[in-house]
């Protein structure tokens, strides 16, 4: 019994000494580029101001960067304009005033922020756009080259009404607010697209403001016009849901091909699923989140002053049709505005 | 004689009801389709709800109020119960919180205006703010779209269904313009609503009710809201919470407005919002049809009614007693 007691008590010593030499080795061994760029990240402050927190994409974004943030000991705030531009400009007048070493921010449009973001710029903060472009450049842009996917939307649009298909090659295009660049460039890139199959015909391009309400209305009194359209191409896929409830109630679900774009919520595999749309382009919000946050760490570990360095990050982009839809193949933006909050 | 006469003929009621009938037969002439069955059940359709929330407000306003809250109470109410659907509840439990909801909420907003005394137009300013910022704080916590879940039963043909060929929507609206007649017209408090918005203190001294009634308007309105989103959100798929920051509260007054109800209360009825719902509705579905855009269209609907307005002024001027009245 003693000597069993012993013995286990060798055993301990011996594993404890292993355990402390390997310990050291480890120490030794330690990538001398960690500790340089974590300490490059630890006890920065991020501020995030997307137009608002109430939507999908915003919250993707923000959720990632705030888990990133946390977990590289960084600070987080988020401010919430609620769609209201001069709330917005207020709440960046006084980030700067604050002085975080990162804004990430979401134009409204092209010009409400320029004079802001270039100050904040000059006062050394690094500042992120997301999703659209404004007229100033900053750090980085995040977001989708919303223009070649305009164009992508025309191969995919005269692939399926085109002059290779016995169709009536009238097609519909739901925008969103008329000046949004969202909206605006994907327009843009789809006509441009369009200019290469002269057979289709654009019977009908209305805008919905972004609301389901207004693009169902629109819909209805254009599939009316037009029992035979071929085609609909809507900008996003939350107001898509509007749209495509006209398509459903005309009895035309299946017989219009109906295409739209988004972020991937979950909102937007069901629409797939259940065949309200016929094919979207993801351009997947979490993974721009993910792009907002590489940036952010490249920016800060590059000992560069705020505003010398300047890149677009273009998201990838993925086309789904209900064959890809799988349980997870779309995010749930409850989870990431729980984080938010 | 012949001057009364005249101006019997020629109400804003009228006039309006004119502008709708030439636009009418202009577009019937120029716009292939715009008579066919069912484009004008489209153009119906399309203002369907807008005539819902114009009845809601179409009882507060004849009492002599102003009701901002109807959209916010509507988007919060019904974004709320889809949500409860979502989360598991049942679809008839979650239907009766979200109704609860809104009566509640109207129930507050007319206890400020008639116990707490405070105008309507503030008291229902601040409920309209309170009700979304507390929906989206403390109830709507997820996406400000709210989509409508797969297992809603029945209650989704309230918006896509159809009934003898007439889309659901249409078929309520009528319902809930017909209930309202009748409720203006048969019954006492009805008619106590017509007296408070024409004398208000004549109505107080005459024995009514006036507090319990102008908190019964606003609940009234409330029910009528919860309705309406229903239905907005059955047949849209969604409920767009953001529509309590878009100008359609603007629309709901201008159609009680435009068909000739008067804010100062008293005058109006049923009859007049639903002329002024009709000539939205064509011009909407005409514009749309032309591929005219919303921006543009905006602009289009203000200038009529201003036109209808200064037309109104024109043959019906102000005299004195209807200058007293004021405006709201």
């Amino acid at each position: 019994m003693k000597s069993a007691l012993l013995r286990f008590a060798a055993i301990a010593v011996a594993a404890l000494t292993v355990g402390g030499v390997a310990a050291r080795a480890q120490d030794n061994m330690n990538d001398p580029y960690r500790d340089p760029a974590l300490a490059a990240l630890k006890g920065k402050s991020i501020a995030y101001l997307p137009i608002s927190i109430g939507f999908d994409l915003a919250q993707a974004w923000g959720g990632v960067i705030k888990t990133q943030a946390d977990h590289y000991g960084m600070t987080f705030k988020a401010r919430d304009p609620n769609w209201s531009t001069d709330a917005m400009a207020q709440a960046m007048t006084s980030l700067i005033a604050e002085h975080p070493d990162v804004i990430v921010t979401q134009n409204p449009d092209l010009q409400s922020l320029a004079r802001l973001l270039k100050q904040a710029n000059a006062a050394g903060i690094r500042v992120i756009q997301m999703n659209m472009q404004g007229a100033v450049q900053t750090d980085a842009f995040v977001g989708p080259d919303f223009i070649s996917m305009g164009e992508q939307e025309a191969e995919m649009m005269a692939k399926a009404c085109g002059k290779d298909t016995q169709t009536s090659h009238k097609i519909a295009i739901v925008q969103g607010v008329l000046t949004g660049g969202v909206s605006y460039y994907q327009v843009k890139g789809l006509l441009e697209g369009l200019k290469a199959h002269p057979e289709i015909k654009v019977v009908s391009s209305q805008a919905a403001d972004w609301d389901a309400s207004k693009a169902r209305a629109v819909t209805e009194t254009v599939l009316q016009q037009n029992p035979d359209l071929c085609g609909i191409a809507d900008m996003w896929d939350g107001q898509g849901v509007g749209t495509g409830a006209a398509i459903k109630q005309a009895g035309k679900q299946g017989q219009v091909y109906f295409l739209t774009s988004g972020g991937g919520a979950q909102s937007m595999c069901d629409r797939l699923a259940d065949g309200t749309f016929s094919a979207v382009i993801d351009y997947n919000a979490p993974g721009m989140g993910r792009d907002a946050f590489t940036a952010i760490s490249a920016l800060l570990q590059s000992k560069q002053p705020a505003g010398s360095i300047k890149f677009q990050l273009y998201s990838p982009t993925r086309v789904m049709t209900k064959a890809d839809v799988k349980a997870g193949t779309c995010w749930d933006p409850q989870a990431y505005a729980a984080l938010l909050r | 004689m012949a001057v009364s006469l005249s101006k019997r003929s020629f109400t804003q009621e009228r006039i309006v009801f004119l502008i709708t009938i030439a636009l009418f037969a202009v577009f019937a002439v120029e716009l292939r389709n715009f008579l066919a069955p069912a484009n004008l059940l489209a153009l119906v359709r399309s203002v369907a709800v807008l005539g819902m929330l114009g009845m809601a407000m179409l009882v507060v306003v004849l009492g002599r109020g102003i009701d901002l809250a109807i959209v916010a109470n509507m988007a919060i109410s019904v974004g709320w119960a889809l949500q409860l659907i979502a989360g598991g509840m049942p679809v008839w439990l979650a239907l009766c919180v979200g109704l609860a909801f809104a009566l509640g909420m109207s129930l507050i907003g007319g206890i400020l205006i008639a116990y707490a005394e405070i105008p309507s137009l503030f008291a229902t300013l601040a409920m309209a703010t309170f009700i979304y910022g507390f929906g989206r704080a403390h109830l709507i916590t997820g996406t400000d779209v709210v989509y409508l879940p797969h297992d809603m039963g029945a209650v989704v043909e309230l918006g896509q269904g159809v009934v003898a060929g007439i889309p659901m929507p249409i078929v309520v609206a009528a319902g809930t313009a017909f209930a309202a007649y009748l409720f203006l017209k048969y019954t006492k408090p009805g008619r106590f609503i017509f007296a408070m918005g024409d004398n208000f203190n004549a109505a107080r001294i005459g024995g009514i009710g006036v507090r319990p009634m102008l908190v019964f308007q606003y609940v009234l309105s409330g029910g009528a809201t919860f309705l309406a989103g229903l239905i907005t959100a059955t047949s849209v798929g969604a409920m767009n919470t953001r529509i309590v920051n878009s100008n359609m509260i603007y629309d709901v007054i201008l159609v009680v407005v435009l068909g000739g109800v008067g804010l100062s209360g008293g005058r109006g009825g049923v009859r007049n919002v639903i002329v002024g719902t009709l000539l939205i509705g064509v011009l909407m579905n005409g514009m749309t049809i032309m591929d005219v855009q919303y921006t543009v269209q905006n602009v289009i609907k203000s200038l009529i009614l201003l036109f209808a307005i200064v037309s109104d002024s024109i043959v019906n001027p102000r005299d004195e007693q209807t200058g007293q009245q004021g405006d709201i």
